[in-house]
Formats: structure tokens, C-alpha cells, sequence
């Protein structure tokens, strides 16, 4: 039964009276019959409320949330606190309920949250100008790959294979059909050998730090080489990690991407995330997504709007260089309301919580026997080891003993568990990991 | 407004009471129509308690003043000089701002207060289908056991997940008439692209590189854009004197060099391409494939597939006609569906049912390869699941019926006020013009049309869209607005028509803010607080808010 189609059977039977019809299958007249469907959908009927609830609980409850699989693995999501402010400001129905802000008017609360968005974008990531999301932080590596082939006329990308691997694969995916070339530039012990890249000059290189090894991959290395290659410098970044460390854009960075997940946004088994992307200036016309600029209106009030709108898809068509429409606009201001609390001082307490739950973790894991690190360079909210049982068989047993370890990861040509630490982990279940790791692994 | 209710505000200040209007109303309409003595739904009620700008949360701020806490837990308290090399650490702590949690929840909660949204008031955008978002459906996605899940939870633990997303996939080929679906497009530009190289990779494994795909001239853009990033040349196909994608123009077009087509059906016209089974035959004739853009499926669930007309591969806007909220621009869902010859193709990794009937991971033979980080946007999935679940087979034709009789009924109420470009039966929404318009004062253009509505309490529609039509307003009230919101919105579009350009181009004077400077916008290219900070420190201002 339709619970939302607020119509009676009189009211319908009226308005179709009104337009001349008598029976709802005469609205589909212009449906040629051969195309009608003969009996109804192949779908059970519809349910009340209360027993889809049931069956969502039922489903939920299915998982082993991690309440129950304490949680130890990263890779580009994370398991951080969330106060109940964030969750009660961008679950507010204005927000979650609201279109696209095209007219902007009757926008202005979602223009200027994500005018305040852009603003911390910019901040954390040292570069004057960011846009208002893209879907995650596979997408906006994709863009960032995108806007530096056309800023540049090359179609070829050194990537380190410090990116995360999953984003690397959707840069595979959706750059195959302008075949872009795509170098992966290895990692030797956490760190890009920017000497190992070979090939035609490249629009741009592409480096993370901390990158999927959780190492800090020097950005002043990757500019060098970038400058030698006379291509665009693409960062990307940890938006928790930006609480300490000094930004991509004063580093050099053309472009600066990231993950933004971390910032008030669930787990939730893989999305919505937040692709964050900033630009240096010149860039700004290559930008992709959408972009709130500040501006009046006729009585001179303050009033914020989409801009440069001739970038987008709905007027460039098909000399657009992106085809976004729909975007992560939600997850933007859940982001914003995020970092507005953390606040200057908390982002970085919480980037130092991490950065110490991982020493402390890193170090009690090594103590291990058989335990190695799969990378030296120094880490901040995640790292890399090497066990004497393969990874996923770690994860498996560990899972038996109430911890999610980690995630198999490839470095070097050797495999081992990445490991995440946030501010929420405590001492007590990491000393807990750690004597359940000695038994799995022994 | 007088204290008899809500009247109808009319040219001139006056108040028409509700009770004549119903009464005018009632006169034109057949016996049994519904009684319009409700108001309907228009935001005109909702208070706004003043004009005068929302700071930036930015200044807000004060030095040292702070809101997050953090949990205990036992760990060292290392310096960050003992955990990382000094020369990557920042000297200062990143400048974001220093507002107590009291500032911060007022400051959003007004911004919320200058926002219009689909909870306030109807949103008759064309080929959004902007429906009612059921608020179980909220609260289905803030389950802590869907929530609380990291994506590489190993499947064994996340059965809950697999078995919805399975069934929501199987359930989405059952309407569609599809064979197999991956749900990781984050939003239907992302399906599109997705979908193009599922067919560039079919090609491929025939060993032909087509180089065009056609696209009617009534596309949306993200069609077009979608397709150059598919590494294909865009054919535009002009529309027939019908609105509609005549057979014999589409095989003017084909050639081995075309990859496929790409329709949406209804098309953007709100009109049936009744030619779709003729046009099918010709594309797949040629060696092309059909693409079915979902963007208008709330016209047709319950009556036809896109199977049945022929496409091969199928995207889905589950923040359209699924009712996940748009969120104010996003996040969506975009999933794409397809025949069983393309499902090899399809991004990896897919849900499988084990022979035991549990749920694994299974990467198509031979995949395009991940479009998305993880596994598409879960919890819009989620949404999504609940709201099939709720409606069922019964509901979901429900749903396409009330929005095509909603969309006729309101061309009913137009017609011969406005210009309707292709006058027959609609589907689920409507496309009329000012241009020419039989019961428009002077000359009235949509965009006014459009931002005079604001004013009346309703969301613009959809204007200077499609492009084929000049001055077209594209309007689509869907299912879930009732017979009285509909016939209050045919009502002001009737007004504003009588009122013409003098009162609609001002307009909106009501509203938080009024017609913004976009030039200016452009031109001054203000993104961010802090590209602001020297105008603000050089505009004279005395400090206070006017109320």
C-alpha cells in the first residue's frame, strides 16, 4: 500500500473526471501496448511501517557494529567520536530535506554552510579556493587527474603507489575512456621514489601524506620532482592529520584532495563519504563541482550563491571537463558543523590522541615476535606491519576475539595488517589487542 | 494576512478568502472533484524572524574559547615533537575557528531557518522528482548497526549489509527488467559514466571502437558531459515536431560508429517516446546499445521497464524517485543496472547469495573496474531499501499513477494560460512556456515566473529547461503532494500569468534575500571568509542587525 500518495479514491476518481479519463490505466495511453507490463511488479507487497522497521533492525543487527568488533582498521575510513551536536545540526530536515541551492533566495542556509565549508577546506589544506564537494576521496584524486590533464594538454599521471589502492583503481576505471596514462611510482620503506617514475612528461604527480602506509611522504620531494617534470603537484591529505602537520598548499601543492570521512562522518559501511578538493588560484576555472562565492543582493545584504556556474556540466555539456551534478552537499556541512566544534585547538588534540594511541600501539605490536614494521618512516594516525600469519587470516581470528585488526595491505612486495588508531581507542583495549594479536599470531 | 486563515494574496494587496476561492474553483470542476476548501501545502506561514544577514560562524569566534572534549583512554601524553620529525609539524595549530557549542548550534539552526526545503512546502522541480522523504527512512539509516560498520568489516560480520544491498539490487532489476546492478555510483552522472564504459567495454570486447553516442537535443548535461568523459563524440539528435525521437532521424545517425544512444523515457517533455521499441531495434540493428537515463522513472514503474523498451543498460536516481533526501545537493545514488550479456562488465566487487544463503563478494569476470571508494553511498542505499520495502508492488504503482494524474491535472489548470509546446497527455511532469502565452499580461519571462512563486510560498519549478523550449517552466509535483497543494500551485502560476512582469520582476522582495548579484559573484570571486576580510574591514558598518 502506498503510504505517501496522500490521494482518496474520490479525490482520484475526480481529478480523473476532470481530465477527461476514466480510469487510472487511461493516464498511460500514450504507452504503447506492446510495451505494458502484464501483470503487476514481481515484488512483494508493501509492509507498514512498524514491520519495515523490524526487518531494518533485524537487518542492522546482522552486522557486528563496533560496538562489538572494537575497531582497528582505517584505510581511508575511520572510527572517531562523533558528538551529538553534528549529528543534531546536519540531521536538521532543512539541510537533509532541501534541493540543490539554485535559487538562491530561498538557499541561503545551505550557501553559506558551504561557503564556511569551502573556508575550512582552504585552511586545512593551505590553498586559497575549494569547492563544495565531490562525491568521495576516489573522486576527487579522479579530478584533480582530470583538471591537471587539461590545464596541461598531457595525458599522463605519475601516481605514487602511496595512494590508496582502492582510489587508485577508480582512477584506472573512470580514466580509461580519454585514455589517460596512468605511472604508478613506487613506495620503497613508507617513502615515493620519485626517481623510479619513468615515461612522457606528465601532467601532474600525485602523492599522499600521510599516505595508505600511514607514513609522511615528503612533500618537498614530490615538488622537486614535480618542478623537474614541469607538472601540476596533486596532494593528497588527512584531514585529522592537518591538526599537526604543515599544509599541502605551503608545501608546494597545486592541487589538495582528501578523504574527509573523518570529520563527523559514520563509518556506515563505506558512504556517503566527502571528497574534499582545493585549488591554487590559477586553477579556479578548472575547478570542478559546484561554488559558493559571497556576494549582495538589490537591498546590498550579504547574500551567497553558486558561481562560475559556466563550469558545470548543465552549460558546458559536453565540453564539460567534469560531469558532476549531485554532490556530497550534507556530508559538506556535517563536515563543517564537525570542524567548527573541534575548533582550532580540538582538531589538534585530536590529531595528537591519534598520532599517540598509534606510537603506542605501533610499539607494543613490534614487541611482538615475529612482528616487523613494513615501513620506517614515521607515521601519524596508522601503520603497516608484517606478521607471521598471512593478514587476513589475522583479521579472522582477531574478528573471533572481538577486534576488527586491520586491513590486509601490500607494500614492497610484502604483505602484512594496516592498523588505525583514533582518539576513541583507549589503553586498555589496545593491551587487549595486543594479548589477543600474540595468541592469533603464535 | 487577515485572521480568517490563509488568504490568497492577489495584485493590489487585496485578500481573497478561501472560501471563494474554493467556491470558483469548485464551478470549473467536474462533480465529485476534490473539495479545495484546504489550503494545500505553501510556505507562506513559515516565520522568519527578521531581515537581517547571518554572521559567518567565523565571527563568532574568541580566542581560546573551545567546545570538543575528549574521552579518556590512558595513553601516554607524548609531545607532538616526540611522535613526528619537526620540520612536517605546523608551528600554530590550523586556524579554524573558537566558537563555544551554544554559538555553533544557534548560528546553524538559523542558517536552517533561511532555507526552504521539501519538509516546508512543495518543490515542483522538473525531473527532480522532489517527493516527500519518509522520516523512517531517516531513522532506518541512523541505525548504529549500519552506521558503526567499517567498509572491510570481512563479509561473515557484515551479513546484515550484504543481504540488504543483494535485495536492493535484485529488487531494482525487478523493476527494471534488468539482469544485475551495481550500486557504487554515488549519483546518476556518475551511474551515466559508468554505464558508457560498460558499453565502450563491450565494444571492446568485440573489438570495435565506435567513436559517437547519440543523445536527444533535450538531454540533461550531465548526458553530454558524460559522454565526452567516456572518450565519445556527442551526436545531438534534433526532437520531431511531436517533442518526441523520431525513428527516422535516429537511423540518419546510425553507422558502425555509433557506440549507442542515450534516452531517457519519459523524456524531459514529460512525453512517452512512443517510438522506443522502433528505435530499439534500429540501434541494436546498427551493432549500438540503448541507455536508459532513470531520471524520470516515476512516470513509468508499474506500466513498463526499460527492459521491455529495449535498453540495455539502465541508471537509477534513488534521491528521485526513491525519496532519498537531496540533502541540498547531495549525497544520491546513482546505480546502474543491466542486460545479462553486459553483467560480466559490471564494477566489482558485486554481492553474491552463497548455495548456504549467506552473502559474499564477487568480482564480475570481466569488470570495468571500482568507481567508488567503497561501495556507493550504503546508507542512501539503505533509504532506498526501506522505502521499496514500505511501498512493495502494490504502492510503487501507486506512486507512478498519482504523479502522472498529478501532472495532467495541473496541465489541465494551466492550459490557456501558458503556452503548453506539445499539448497532449503527459506523464509525470509538464513543460509549459510563457513565450506566447495565451493568458500572460505583457511579456513574462520563466525566470520571473519562477522567483514570483517564491514569494507565494512555493519552490520555484524548473525554468529555461529543457532548451528546445523557449521560456519553459518544467514542472513535476509529484505523487506525494495532495490534490489541494497541487490545485494552490496551479492557482499562483495563474495569478502570477494575470499579474504579469511588473509585479514578478522584482520579485522575490519576501524571501531572506532578494534577487542576488550574480555578476558580481563572478567577478569579484569571494569563496571563502578570508578572500572577504578586506571588504569587510573597509565597508562601513555601525555593528547591528536590522529586525
Amino acid at each position: 500500500m502506498a503510504h505517501y500518495v496522500p490521494h482518496t479514491e474520490e479525490e482520484i476518481a475526480g481529478m480523473l473526471a476532470d481530465v477527461g479519463l476514466s480510469s487510472t490505466q487511461e493516464l498511460f495511453s500514450s504507452v504503447p501496448v506492446a510495451l505494458r507490463l502484464a501483470g503487476g511488479l514481481d515484488l512483494p507487497e508493501g509492509l507498514p511501517e512498524a514491520d519495515v522497521a523490524a526487518e531494518m533492525a533485524r537487518l542492522a543487527a546482522a552486522n557486528r557494529a563496533a560496538t562489538e568488533l572494537v575497531c582497528f582498521a582505517g584505510g581511508g575510513a575511520y572510527d572517531h567520536d562523533v558528538p551529538a551536536v553534528t549529528r543534531a545540526l546536519a540531521g536538521r530536515s532543512e539541510f537533509v530535506t532541501s534541493y540543490t541551492p539554485y535559487q538562491a533566495e530561498v538557499a541561503q542556509g545551505v550557501l553559506q554552510a558551504l561557503f564556511e565549508y569551502q573556508t575550512l577546506v582552504c585552511r586545512l589544506a593551505g590553498l586559497p579556493v575549494a569547492n563544495a564537494s565531490v562525491y568521495d576521496g576516489a573522486a576527487a584524486l579522479v579530478e584533480a587527474v582530470n583538471l591537471a590533464v587539461a590545464a596541461t594538454g598531457r595525458p599522463v599521471a605519475w601516481v605514487s603507489e602511496g595512494l590508496n589502492p582502492r582510489w587508485r583503481q577508480v582512477l584506472a576505471t573512470l580514466t580509461a575512456g580519454r585514455e589517460t596514462e596512468i605511472v604508478e611510482v613506487p613506495l620503497v620503506d613508507g617513502v615515493t621514489c620519485w626517481g623510479q617514475a619513468r615515461g612522457s612528461s606528465p601532467a601532474a604527480l600525485v602523492v599522499a601524506s600521510p599516505n595508505y602506509l600511514g607514513c609522511i611522504d615528503p612533500l618537498r620531494e614530490a615538488r622537486a620532482a614535480a618542478d623537474q617534470a614541469g607538472a601540476l603537484l596533486i596532494s593528497a591529505f588527512d584531514p585529522v592529520a592537518q591538526g599537526l602537520l604543515r599544509t599541502p598548499g605551503e608545501q608546494g601543492a597545486d592541487v589538495a584532495i582528501a578523504e574527509g570521512q573523518p570529520l563527523g562522518v559514520p563509518m556506515a559501511f563505506g558512504g556517503p563519504y566527502l571528497g574534499m578538493m582545493a585549488v591554487s588560484q590559477a586553477q579556479v576555472r578548472r575547478l570542478p563541482g559546484r561554488l559558493v562565492g559571497r556576494t549582495v543582493d538589490t537591498e546590498g545584504r550579504t547574500a551567497y550563491v553558486t558561481t562560475l556556474r559556466a563550469r558545470e556540466q548543465d552549460i558546458r555539456r559536453e565540453r564539460a571537463s567534469s560531469n558532476i551534478c549531485t554532490n556530497q552537499t550534507l556530508i559538506a556541512i556535517t563536515a563543517m558543523v564537525q570542524l567548527v566544534w573541534l575548533g582550532t585547538r580540538g582538531l589538534r588534540e585530536l590529531a595528537l590522541r591519534c598520532a599517540r594511541g598509534t606510537r603506542y600501539l605501533r610499539e607494543a605490536i613490534l614487541s611482538l615476535p615475529g612482528a616487523e614494521p613494513l615501513a620506517s618512516a614515521p607515521v601519524v594516525r596508522e601503520f603497516a606491519v608484517s606478521l607471521p600469519v598471512p593478514a587476513h587470516l589475522v583479521v579472522d581470528r582477531m574478528a573471533d576475539e572481538g577486534f576488527l585488526a586491520g586491513l590486509p595491505v601490500e607494500a614492497g612486495g610484502r604483505e602484512g595488517l594496516l592498523v588505525a588508531v583514533t582518539e576513541k581507542r583507549t589503553a586498555a583495549e589496545m593491551d587487549a589487542y595486543v594479548a589477543a594479536l600474540e595468541k592469533v599470531i603464535a | 494576512m487577515s485572521g480568517e486563515g490563509v488568504g490568497l494574496e492577489m495584485a493590489g494587496g487585496q485578500v481573497e478568502q478561501p472560501s471563494t476561492v474554493a467556491a470558483r474553483d469548485r464551478a470549473a470542476l467536474s462533480p465529485g472533484s476534490p473539495g479545495l476548501s484546504a489550503p494545500g501545502g505553501r510556505a507562506l506561514s513559515a516565520p522568519l524572524l527578521g531581515h537581517g544577514e547571518e554572521p559567518a560562524v567565523f565571527e563568532f569566534s574568541v580566542p581560546g574559547r573551545s567546545s570538543a572534549t575528549f574521552r579518556t583512554t590512558g595513553v601516554p601524553e607524548w609531545a607532538a615533537e616526540e611522535l613526528l620529525p619537526p620540520e612536517e609539524l605546523r608551528h600554530e595549530p590550523p586556524a579554524l575557528a573558537e566558537v563555544s557549542e551554544r554559538d555553533l548550534v544557534a548560528h546553524v539552526t538559523r542558517l536552517s531557518h533561511r532555507q526552504y526545503s521539501v519538509d516546508l512546502g512543495a518543490y515542483p522541480l522538473g525531473s527532480c522528482t522532489m517527493k516527500y522523504n519518509p522520516k523512517f527512512c531517516d531513522e532506518a539509516a541512523a541505525l548504529a548497526g549500519f552506521c558503526n560498520v567499517h567498509p572491510a568489516t570481512p563479509a561473515s560480520y557484515a551479513q546484515g549489509w550484504l543481504g540488504l544491498l543483494w535485495s536492493l539490487a535484485d529488487a531494482l532489476c525487478r523493476l527494471t527488467g534488468m539482469a544485475a546492478a551495481s550500486l557504487q555510483p554515488p549519483a546518476g552522472a556518475a551511474g551515466e559514466l559508468t554505464g558508457l564504459l560498460i558499453i565502450r567495454a563491450w565494444h571492446l570486447a568485440q573489438g570495435r571502437s565506435p567513436s559517437k553516442v547519440l543523445i536527444p537535443d533535450s538531454a540533461h548535461g550531465t548526458n553530454p558531459a558524460s559522454v565526452s568523459l567516456a572518450g565519445y563524440e556527442t551526436v545531438s539528435l534534433p526532437s520531431d515536431e511531436r517533442g518526441l525521437v523520431s525513428p527516422a532521424t535516429v537511423r540518419s545517425h546510425l553507422s558502425d560508429d555509433v557506440a549507442g544512444i542515450m534516452l531517457t523515457n519519459p523524456n524531459t517533455l514529460g512525453l512517452f517516446e512512443e517510438h522506443i521499441a522502433e528505435v530499439a531495434g534500429a540501434v541494436h540493428d546498427a551493432g549500438g546499445l540503448l541507455y536508459y537515463d532513470g531520471a524520470n522513472l516515476n512516470a513509468i514503474m508499474g506500466v513498463t521497464k526499460p527492459a521491455t523498451m529495449g535498453f540495455d543498460v539502465v541508471h537509477l536516481n534513488l534521491h528521485k524517485t526513491f525519496a532519498v533526501p537531496h540533502g541540498g545537493g547531495g549525497p544520491g545514488a546513482g546505480p546502474v543496472a543491466v542486460t545479462e550479456q553486459l553483467a560480466q562488465f559490471l564494477p566489482g566487487p558485486v554481492i553474491a547469495r552463497q548455495a548456504d544463503g549467506t552473502f559474499g563478494w564477487k568480482e564480475p569476470t570481466r569488470s570495468i573496474g571500482r568507481t567508488h571508494g567503497w561501495y556507493g553511498n550504503a546508507l542512501a542505499l539503505v533509504r532506498a531499501w526501506a522505502y521499496i520495502l514500505a511501498n512493495g508492488s502494490d504502492g510503487i504503482q501507486r506512486v507512478s499513477e498519482a504523479a502522472v494524474l498529478n501532472a495532467n491535472w495541473l496541465l489541465s489548470r494551466l492550459r490557456g494560460t501558458y503556452t503548453v509546446p506539445f499539448d497532449r497527455a503527459a506523464m509525470h511532469e509538464i513543460v509549459v512556456s510563457t513565450k506566447g502565452a495565451p493568458g500572460v499580461t505583457g511579456q513574462l519571462h520563466a525566470l520571473d515566473v519562477g522567483k514570483r512563486l517564491l514569494e507565494k510560498g512555493f519552490h520555484a519549478p524548473t525554468v529555461h529547461f529543457p532548451l528546445v523550449v523557449p521560456e519553459a517552466l518544467m514542472i513535476e509535483p509529484t505523487e506525494t503532494e495532495s490534490p489541494q497543494t497541487v490545485a494552490a500551485l496551479a492557482e499562483a502560476l495563474l495569478e502570477i500569468a494575470r499579474e504579469g512582469p511588473e509585479t514578478a520582476a522584482p520579485a522575490p522582495r519576501t524571501t531572506p534575500v532578494s534577487r542576488v548579484d550574480e555578476a558580481r559573484a563572478a567577478r569579484s570571486l569571494v569563496l571563502t571568509w578570508d578572500a572577504a576580510q578586506p571588504e569587510v574591514a573597509g565597508a562601513p558598518s555601525d555593528g547591528s542587525y536590522t529586525c
